[in-house]
């Protein structure tokens, strides 16, 4: 059988074996009467939940806490315009035609969520972000600029967020990479990243 | 704390401990302490005899002959289902979520032609290839045909249960296929050559020495050591050079979204992703089943599936896949094996809508004190006494006998289907086609006659009652008696509930004061 009969015979099935219901497509609510009103609090409390963290800047200004965080630490990629590659390679610029596996050997991996979700803690990333996908799973960490203006508080605001028509790849981040598949015990860094941290701060200007 | 210090979590070099801190609970982190246990042998699961019914008694027998491992299990399994508890009682909205998930599968399912279409229409316009297979050997045929027109010899694959259905890794392996799972528990069990025993922990019921000689077998680690920490970093170093050096990735699909053509996967390791994005070739394999409408209905699903599953909010990686990368291919297998056909089954067609999240094994006694892998068939658990027999209706024909019928199951399915009422569904088809043992059949022939009628049942009980009192002990524990393997038989009431009723509440009903 080619393909093209298999699909002609399933839709045969299909509509052979049909259940006698037609019943109609409900509708979905948002579900947000009761949503926090301090969008970034409750974003912040999920991730830690959920095995993040926040990047505190202790007061300074974001951009110099993300380098600071990035200082000394082996090899750093980037995808963030608010962080350049140096001409040491220390700090390399991702660019969107890089060997998915020439992130292999990375540290710490920086990326920009296009937003957050305060269900969950989750950042959402796509590949305009990433440049290269594997940007979010080979770095040994992963450092996630976000914008506090750019929370939405449930999965359903979530999900009528453009980036899902957009994009051939978007991921809801939570937390680092996880297994407990040994007796319940938790350990981080299963495959992807051992750690996820958030740093807000907004895009910049122009 | 300066800066520095803060931002410098630690690679682990392999040892951590206790893993991550106590009070996080998320991914399937136990939420209680598991005291130390093992070593002890692991119990196998059942015999598989050609096409003989599955003997899941005889293997989960041999289970709870084996204390540690009985222990741990059911007491991870039940700590899941109370986090689950847990993570509902935060959602207000919990049980209209369930409905609407029934109400969308149920929706789906009855125009599954015209979402189908719809799916491929937007996947194609995307630049995916889509192939369509009849059953598990056309799926087979056509992944390895793809591996090979690219020349690819590594595979890497995120878990699947469509894939196991079809024993695809067995198939592609005799085709010269190095196929390489990368979540943590499939690829133990793949070390072991044992299935997945749980749809989401597939080697739940293996303790962490079990592990440490898996891997001392096949990775060549410290047979000594059974630190969690280091057996999984050990896995994660073995694994890497693999991922890096593979030539195609593939990965299950847990929904498949017609508004936008995508498919979504769900894990807690990004290992899906990893199997995804890192080679230049991405294959899914998909269950007619996993379509959805459109977005709005996903959010429903992805609120409910991790709570469901492992009482966590969400998976860590939530990865939608719309299209191909830039430079690579990207195909979707779209499968039925049997799935047509079990939508015909008045009764069962509505067993389609599970999203394997596993929740019925969690909080079904059977399962968790027998084992995933004493069923003997691809899905374990209440949700498996309904779709094996769909299979192979004479293999796993004993499979529906293995439930106490406490409906606990229907109450815990995000989608609600009525597991135990379709159990009880299956015993019937089963009995009516002759499946059964003649023995059983007499007894239940005995039983039904009893039960269906009031009055005679009534007659019966404090007979029954007073009998169960005064029998000697071997009349009730012999092995006519399957029920009492096992377990003790409950205390005699003093009256039955009848009499207790006329004696306190008389004829009216109302209270004796």
């Amino acid at each position: 059988m080619s393909s093209t009969d298999s699909r002609a015979a399933i839709f045969a099935a299909i509509r052979a074996n049909r259940p006698n219901v037609q019943p109609p497509q409900p509708d979905v609510p948002l579900f947000d009467t009761k949503a926090p009103t301090d969008l970034v609090a409750a974003f912040s409390d999920m991730l830690g939940k959920m095995g993040g963290s926040v990047l505190d800047p202790q007061g300074q200004y974001p951009i110099n806490a993300l380098r600071a965080a990035v200082a000394n630490k082996g090899i750093i990629a980037t995808a963030v315009p608010e962080l350049h590659g140096d001409p040491s390679l220390q700090i390399r610029q991702v660019l969107p035609d890089m060997d998915p596996h020439s992130l292999a050997n990375v540290e710490i991996g920086v990326v920009r969520a296009a937003f957050g979700v305060a269900e969950t803690g989750s950042v959402c990333l796509t590949d305009t972000e990433l440049q290269v996908n594997t940007l979010g799973y080979l770095p040994q960490h992963l450092i996630v600029l976000l914008d506090p203006a750019r929370i939405v508080p449930n999965l359903h605001h979530a999900y009528r967020q453009p980036e899902f028509h957009e994009h051939n790849y978007a991921v809801f981040q939570t937390g680092p990479s996880a297994t407990a598949d040994i007796e319940g015990v938790l350990i981080h860094g299963a495959q992807g990243v051992r750690s996820l941290r958030v740093l807000f701060c907004a895009p910049q200007a122009g | 704390m300066s800066i520095e210090n803060q931002a410098a979590p630690t690679t682990p070099a392999g040892r951590t401990g206790d893993g991550a801190p106590a009070n996080l609970t998320h991914g399937a982190g136990a939420s209680v302490t598991m005291p130390p246990r093992g070593p002890e042998p692991q119990p196998r699961g059942a015999i598989i005899r050609g096409n003989h019914p599955i003997d899941q008694q005889e293997a989960a027998r041999r289970f709870m002959a084996a204390p540690q491992h009985l222990a741990m299990h059911d007491q991870r399994l039940w700590d899941l289902r109370q986090k689950r508890d847990k993570q509902k009682d935060t959602i207000e909205e919990w049980e209209d979520l369930r409905q609407l998930a029934s109400d969308i599968k149920t929706h789906t399912l009855t125009h599954l032609d015209t979402y189908l279409e719809q799916f491929e229409r937007n996947a194609k316009a995307n630049g995916v290839i889509v192939h369509w297979a009849k059953d598990a050997d056309e799926h087979n045929r056509i992944a390895v045909d793809i591996l090979k027109s690219k020349n690819a010899k590594r595979l890497i694959k995120s878990k699947s249960m469509l894939t196991e259905e079809c024993g695809f890794r067995e198939y592609a392996g005799d085709q010269g296929i190095d196929v390489v799972e990368t979540d943590l528990g499939e690829r133990i069990q793949q070390l072991d050559d044992e299935a997945p025993s749980h749809v989401v922990v597939p080697a739940v019921h293996k303790l962490r020495t079990d592990v440490a000689e898996v891997f001392a077998r096949t990775l060549g680690s410290d047979p000594n050591d059974s630190d969690v920490s280091y057996l999984t970093e050990q896995q994660r170093e073995h694994t890497r050079p693999l991922i890096l050096t593979a030539d195609a990735g593939m990965t299950g699909c847990n929904f498949a979204v017609a508004e936008t053509g995508s498919v979504v996967v769900c894990t807690n390791e990004g290992n899906a992703d990893l199997s995804a994005n890192t080679t230049g070739l991405h294959i899914v394999s998909m269950g007619i089943e996993k379509i959805i409408p459109n977005l709005n209905s996903l959010a429903v699903f992805v609120r409910m599936l991790s709570r469901s599953a492992l009482g966590s909010p969400i998976t860590q990686y939530t990865s939608h896949f719309r299209g191909p990368r830039r430079g690579a291919e990207m195909h979707i297998i779209i499968v039925d094996n049997g799935r047509t056909d079990r939508l015909g089954l008045e009764k069962f067609w509505t067993s389609l809508k599970c999203i394997r999240c596993g929740a019925c094994m969690n909080t079904c006694p059977v399962f968790r004190r027998s084992g995933g892998l004493s069923y003997g068939a691809t899905y374990a658990g209440p949700i498996g006494l309904i779709i094996d027999p769909t299979f192979n209706r004479h293999k796993y024909s004993t499979l529906p006998f293995s439930s106490t019928m406490n409906g606990s199951c229907t109450n815990v399915c995000p989608v609600k289907i009525n597991i135990h009422e379709q159990i009880a569904d299956w015993r019937q088809v089963l009995a009516e086609n002759h499946e059964i043992p003649a023995f059983k059949k007499s007894m239940m022939k005995a039983a039904g006659a009893l039960l269906a009628s009031p009055r005679l049942y009534r007659a019966s009980l404090p007979m029954a009652d007073s009998a169960l009192r005064h029998i000697p002990r071997f009349m009730l524990y012999n092995r006519m008696n399957t029920w009492t393997r096992g377990r003790e038989m409950p205390s005699v009431p003093k009256e039955t509930f009848h009499q207790w009723f006329k004696r306190t509440r008389g004829k009216d009903g109302k209270k004796k004061s």
